[in-house]
């Protein structure tokens, strides 16, 4: 990782154990932009049901809701959506909201029929076991922005 | 040009599919992807507002060089006060519906914020008729 060599070179091994060297690099990360759906998917220790072609995409900002009238209101590009409805109706509104990654919260499971409506619109779809409030607090720390 | 789409009341499995329908006749037609935002969100709300509440529905749908005309016309319960149904928060949907994600009072605001005119008739007992226009260069 360069930012951690950065940090290595700047201060000495010694002074320098792999705690700081993380938290630093926590740090820069913050500031930092986007992060690989691949890194998500891992982080999250989540599964992907649908458009694993597209794990080398890069998200910057999320946003996290079970009302999909909320999600409509928004007007931001390249938007992760966490929810834990798992329903037609949300990948339909991904749809309308042009919104293409998607990560089912609380063990929601995808069905066929979604899948299937996902893949016609060139979706990824994730599925992640941890609650609304960790996932999104993981994705905060690793840098994703909030959407307001 | 011009088109319909029939729309099911109930039938959730269905709803957004003249939406989807439409989206993809826009981006045929190079439309503004911004413009077709606005659209397609307007008019979902609106066609999941007939699956909603009402029995079944016809949504016209008219694009020239200016403008995108909707109408949706409605056989259902109607609005009984249409003021009170525009303001946020306010909802008479069922349970089912608020399982589909929607029921919270924000369909009719999303409607108005994302078309350029709106207006909705409504008896009740009948039905209700929703016409919305956005314009290309809005």
């Amino acid at each position: 990782m360069p930012d951690q060599q950065l940090i290595e070179n700047l201060i000495p091994e010694e002074l320098c154990p792999d705690s700081v060297i993380k938290q630093l690099t926590r740090e820069s990360a913050l500031n930092n932009r986007r992060m690989k759906l691949r890194e998500v998917v891992e982080l999250l220790n989540a599964k992907v049901v649908s458009g694993e072609d597209q794990l080398n995409a890069e998200v910057e900002f999320a946003f996290a809701s079970d009302l999909m009238s909320d999600v409509l209101t928004l007007e931001t590009d390249n938007l992760l959506l966490l929810t834990g409805l798992a329903n037609l109706q949300t990948i339909r509104t991904a749809e309308m909201s042009d919104i293409n990654k998607i990560i089912f919260v609380r063990r929601k499971k995808a069905t066929d029929e979604m899948i299937k409506l996902a893949a016609d619109n060139d979706m990824i779809l994730i599925e992640c076991d941890y609650s609304m409030f960790k996932t999104s607090g993981m994705l905060f720390g690793s840098g994703l922005k909030p959407v307001y | 040009m011009h088109f319909e789409f029939q729309i099911e009341g109930g039938n959730f499995s269905k709803a957004g599919a003249a939406s989807s329908q439409l989206k993809k006749i826009l981006k045929q037609l190079n439309v503004d992807v911004r413009v077709i935002k606005r659209v397609v969100v307007a008019l979902y709300e609106a066609e999941v507002n007939i699956v909603a509440h009402a029995w079944e529905g016809i949504i016209y749908i008219d694009i020239d060089t200016e403008k995108i005309e909707m109408k949706l016309v409605d056989k259902g319960p109607g609005i009984a006060d249409i003021e009170l149904a525009m303001q946020q928060g306010y909802s008479t949907a069922s349970q089912e519906v608020r399982e589909m994600g929607f029921g919270a009072g924000m369909g009719l605001p999303n409607i108005k914020n994302n078309s350029d005119l709106l207006k909705i008739t409504s008896e009740v007992g009948t039905g209700t008729t929703v016409a919305m226009t956005v314009y290309l260069n809005s």
